[in-house]
Parts: structure tokens; sequence; C-alpha cells
């Protein structure tokens, strides 16, 4: 898989110093906002599934947003295909915006309720210009069938199907026209674990058919480790590091990733530990973030450098940490 | 039954009345508490590990009810206590806390208060004393600033301490029985490594035996002595953690184990289970999982299984480890 990512390294999206705070208040003197993303530079390589993962509150799914204009970025840059998006004029963003889609957590309120699966899937299609009754039909129904969803439920509606079949739905909504980029933002957390991967596999049968880009955002490392070919690991709004997943998993860099990795219960008693360290207190506040490296109050090896100074980007190889002293 | 049980649920059958029909939620659950030990209820949404504990706590609201069964605590017969018997010990004796730390704790006064709350009502202590216990009690559960947080309101406290304030208070009366219904679903990992950690940390110290519901197998792996596989009200398989481990029998129990995805190895794809969980007011005549089973003969679809032991302790309901010694009454 590494070696495929690595014949084809080309930037499909790329995000340059992207910052993204909401305001929560404060005077106009004074305004208080949550800094949820700070100053964010980020790579998406056309054909790979890059994850992002990280603790709730750590800016993931505001990055993932961004980065397609659900939500617009109070400063930085977003390419797509080296064209920059940030500044396009909605109708200029509009003619590209059906290249990138979004798959959502919550298979309950993402679909129309008053919709049935027929109008769901043909919404996108009839928006971008599909006119044809009957092309729109056979568009559907080969939809459905792509993603599982038996033919003969055409006129359901939402409440009528399980948890698994409606994020399937979602799917089938998300490549009806043709993307190039998805983001999926935590599309299994919801799902019972037998449900889980079979939604898992058919992401991964879609993207070898279609030659799909995945972002996908998760808190579920074992979930990450399966379909991810990259992993970016954030903690409140900055990155901490980014490198291709085997490596990651086997050798983390930062050590939030290393106590991430630990904290995750294996399903295996044998791999118990009582000395196993674990991290301690709580994450800080995303509107007063901790000065220099965010971590540093959490960190057992922080020194007074990473308290004053946040870390600058250290490439090695394939491999990116914002560390002051990355582990061996 | 054997020495050391705290808490014995027997044959317990909870059904639902609706509209649509009689639905059989908990439907003939056995499980065994010893004293000071985890025990992990794990299935996916709708197998009835929650109204098991619901169950046994007294808290089945109208359409349900137990029909059939008994739960004994220390050798006293719970099932039918009137209301304000098991006011008596729910809280005291046996305890609950929940998945979701917001919402179970009162927005409106401070959480020291309502820990002091089940003090008050359950033993003969004054409010100082009760107050101090309560601080000693959050010093306990590793809440930093004690003192200061006595006077915090829910909304003040992040969802990690809310879940230790939970803990404080199911703990506060050296209950015999605590029952923790997911209770880390909704937190981070690195927090939740916390709360498992501490969970067991106060189940060694303090004697309470616990009964952990859960849908996550790491989380069971991680801290529970005992595990109970549970799938559309019906117990599947029932062993000691290590045994369910490395002799999974049950088709379902492997299922389950073999489609989560694991850190220590690469895959391509990943096991599923084809199919859904089935609707419990339909459910199939024989076993319930033959619906999803690859190993089901005709006799799966005909008849039910028992709960078969395979090995002291270990329990399948598989035709497949048919053998003369069953482990519930059916």
């Amino acid at each position: 898989m590494e070696n495929n990512v690595q014949s084809r390294k080309q930037v499909l999206l790329k995000a340059e110093h992207l910052v993204k705070e909401f305001p929560v208040g404060g005077s106009r003197k004074h305004p208080v906002s949550v800094h949820a993303v700070s100053d964010v530079s980020l790579e998406l390589f056309r054909g790979e599934t890059l994850a992002l993962v990280g603790e709730s509150g750590c800016g993931k799914s505001t990055l993932g947003r961004t980065l397609i204009r659900l939500l617009e970025p109070t400063s930085g840059k977003v390419y797509f295909e080296s064209e920059e998006i940030t500044s396009m004029s909605a109708e200029e963003f509009g003619k590209i915006r059906r290249q990138m889609q979004i798959i959502f957590q919550d298979p309950y309120a993402s679909l129309n309720p008053r919709m049935n699966v027929r109008s769901i899937l043909a919404e996108p299609l009839t928006t971008y210009g599909m006119k044809d009754k009957k092309e729109l039909e056979e568009r559907v129904r080969e939809l459905m069938k792509k993603v599982g969803i038996p033919e003969e439920f055409y006129n359901r509606y939402p409440h009528q199907f399980s948890g698994g079949q409606r994020q399937r739905i979602g799917i089938a909504r998300a490549i009806a026209l043709n993307p190039k980029l998805i983001i999926c933002d935590e599309p299994v957390s919801a799902l019972d674990v037998s449900i889980q991967s079979q939604v898992l596999n058919l992401l991964k049968d879609l993207q070898q058919e279609y030659g799909l880009t995945y972002l996908f955002i998760s808190h579920d490392l074992s979930v990450v480790k399966f379909i991810a070919d990259r992993v970016c690991v954030m903690f409140l709004g900055c990155i901490c590091e980014v490198g291709p997943t085997e490596e990651l998993y086997a050798h983390p860099l930062h050590p939030y990733t290393r106590f991430l990795l630990n904290a995750i219960p294996k399903a295996d008693p044998r791999l118990r530990s009582e000395e196993k360290q674990l991290l301690s207190g709580e994450i800080p506040s995303p509107v007063n973030p901790p000065s220099g490296c965010r971590f540093h109050t959490r960190c057992p090896y922080a020194k007074d450098i990473c308290a004053s100074q946040a870390p600058e980007k250290k490439q090695m190889g394939e491999r990116q940490v914002f560390c002051h002293f990355p582990m061996e | 039954m054997s020495e050391g049980t705290v808490l014995d649920i027997r044959n317990l059958k909870s059904h639902f009345f609706t509209a649509r029909g009689e639905v059989p939620a908990v439907d003939g659950v056995s499980i065994q508490v010893p004293a000071g030990k985890i025990i992990g209820i794990v299935g996916e949404s709708g197998c009835g590990k929650s109204m098991t504990a619901m169950s046994v706590m007294g808290l089945l609201r109208y359409p349900g009810r137990v029909v059939d069964g008994t739960i004994t605590l220390e050798g006293r017969d719970i099932t039918h206590l009137k209301p304000r018997e098991l006011a008596k010990i729910r809280g005291n004796e046996i305890s609950m806390i929940f998945q979701e730390p917001m919402t179970s704790l009162n927005p409106v006064y401070q959480v020291g208060r309502q820990v002091q709350e089940a003090i008050l009502k359950h033993q003969k202590v004054g409010r100082e004393e009760a107050k101090a216990r309560v601080i000693e009690m959050f010093r306990a559960v590793g809440i930093p600033e004690p003192e200061k947080r006595y006077h915090s309101y829910p909304h003040q406290l992040s969802g990690g301490l809310r879940q230790r304030v939970m803990i404080a208070m199911a703990m506060v009366c050296k209950p015999k029985v605590m029952i923790a219904d997911e209770p880390t679903t909704a937190l981070d990992v690195t927090i939740e490594a916390q709360i498992l950690r501490l969970m067991k940390k106060l189940c060694k110290e303090q004697g309470t035996s616990i009964i952990l519901i859960t849908h996550n197998m790491g989380v069971v792996a991680e801290i529970c002595d005992y595990v109970y596989v549970m799938y559309a009200g019906k117990v599947m398989e029932r062993a000691e953690t290590f045994a369910l481990f490395e002799k999974t029998e049950h088709p379902y129990t492997k299922g389950l184990l073999r489609s989560i995805p694991r850190l220590d190895e690469k895959a391509d794809r990943l096991y599923t289970i084809e199919g859904v969980v089935p609707n419990l007011l339909h459910l199939p005549k024989g076993c319930s999982f033959c619906t999803r089973c690859s190993q089901a003969t005709e006799r799966c679809r005909q008849e039910r299984p028992a709960l078969y032991e395979t090995e002291p302790g270990h329990g399948v309901r598989c035709f497949q480890y048919e053998g003369e010694v069953k482990l519930d009454g059916e």
C-alpha cells in the first residue's frame, strides 16, 4: 500500500497555515474565541486515506469541514488540485464543490426523515443537472446496488432502515456525483462492531473502485490502523505528528501519540498491564490554550523550552513531528 | 449457589408488553457475581445488557416488567421488593453509574451535595461528618482539589471529572455491588484508561463487585474477571476472561472478536458477521443467532440450544458443544 502512495504522490488537497477560531463572547475590545484549528498545514495525496485522529475538542472535525469550506477559515489557504479554493467566490466554488463530499457520523441526523431513499439519492444529481427521469432512476438504483441496499427498498424512508443501512445511504449520497475527495467524519462511531466492519469494508472497496481520496476523521485508533495509509495526530488544534500508518504505530515520535496508543484497551487479556504509563490530567481548554507546545501541561517529558516556544516542524523522512524532544 | 456469590441472578426474564406484541428483552439470563470481582456483560445494542441491569436495580418501567426468575443479593430475594424497601438498598448495597455523566447529575445542585445526599439517606451521620466523607471519597477517586470541587456544579466539570463524581456517589456507601452501564463510552481514550484503572483499584481496595456493561471487547479484556456475551436477550457464552479470549467457542463470540480491527496485524479486509440483529418481536424459532451463523444446521433453526458447559465455568449456547451439563434452567 505504501509503495502505491509513493509512486503516485500527487497532491490533491493542500492546506497552508489554516486557522479557524470561533468567537464565544468577550467584549469588542477583548474578544474571546475558541482556537479550534491553529496554524495547520497539511497535504492530502490522490488516492490515499489520511486519518485525522485525536480526542474530542482537538479540532479534527473543524479542520475537516474547513478544508472543504463547509466552514470559512479565519485565515490560511486551501488548495484543491492546485487551485486556491479559499478565495473563490461562491459561484466559482459551486462548480468544483461536487468534487468533495462528506459522510457524517450520525446516520440518524444526517438523512432527511421526510425524504425517501430515491429522493435523497436523486437530489445531488438533479442539483447538478441530471434531468432525464429514466437516467435518474437508473443511477439511483445503481448507487443503491453499489452500497448494498436491496433495490426493493427504493421507496422506503430513513426510519425504516437500521443504523448500518442508513450509513450506507449516506455513503451512496456522497459518491453520487463521482467526487474525488470524501471527508469521512467518524463514519462508523455510532455503529455496532459487527456492522462497523461491514461499513469499513465497503469504504475500502469503493475507494479501490473509484480511486477515491479519503480524509478519515476518527478517535478510534484500531479503526484507523485498518483503513488509513497515513495518520495525522492532533491535540488541541495543532498537529502533533504525521506519518505512514505502520511506522507511526510501531514507533510513535510524539509523546502524545505514544500515550494515545497505550491507552486503547486491547481485545486481549494477556496484554493487560498495571504498570503501563497513563496520561494524567485533563485536556486543557481551547479558549486559553497553553503557551508553547500545547501538550506540555500533560507531557511527563516537558522541559522549560516546551512551555515558552511552540515546536517547529521536524521532517524525518516521510514523517513530520512537532516536538522539541521527539522520542527515539 | 457457590461460596462468596454476592449477587445471584437466576433465569431472569424481563419482557416489554407493547402494542405490537410481547418483547423478550431479557430472556432467561443467569449471572453469578462473586465477591470482589469484575463481571463484564458484553453485546451489541439491543441485546438486553442494559435491561438486565435495570431489572436488577428495579428500574424497569411500564410497559416492561420482570416476568420470571429471581435476583438474590446476599441471600435475600430482591426481585419483587416494595418501592420503599428497594429505596433502602439502592445506592446503599447496590448502586449504578450510567453512560452519560451529564444527564445523570442534577445541574442545579453542587456535586458535593449530591454525593452527600446518598450518605445522609442511608447512614446515621451528621452533615459535617458526611461532608468529610464525601471529600475523602473525592480524593480516593482522584478528583484534584476535592474541597474546592465539592462546591462545583456539574457544568463546571469535564466529562472525566463528572464520571469520577458519579463513581464517588456510587461508591460512597461502600456497596456490595456496583453496576456500571457503559461508564467510559462517552469519554476519550486517555480518560477512559484512567477511569478503568480507577474502577479496578476501588474494586480491589473496597471489595465491591462490579458489573461492567459494555460493547467494547477491549474494555472487557482490560479489567474483567468473568465475561458474559449476550445476544438477543440471551447469554450466548460465559467464561472466565482469559478462557473466553483463548478458547472462544460460540460462533457469535468468534465473529465479534474477529470483526474488531486489530492494532497488531495488518488486514486488507475485516471479517464481518453478515446480516443484522433479529427483531425481538419475530425471533427465529430455534437459536436466535441462526440467521447470521455460518455453521447453522437445520436443527439450529428448529430447536433452541441450552447453555452447555464445556469446561468448569465455561458455558456455550450452541449445539456443537452439546453435553450433559447445562448451566441454565432451560
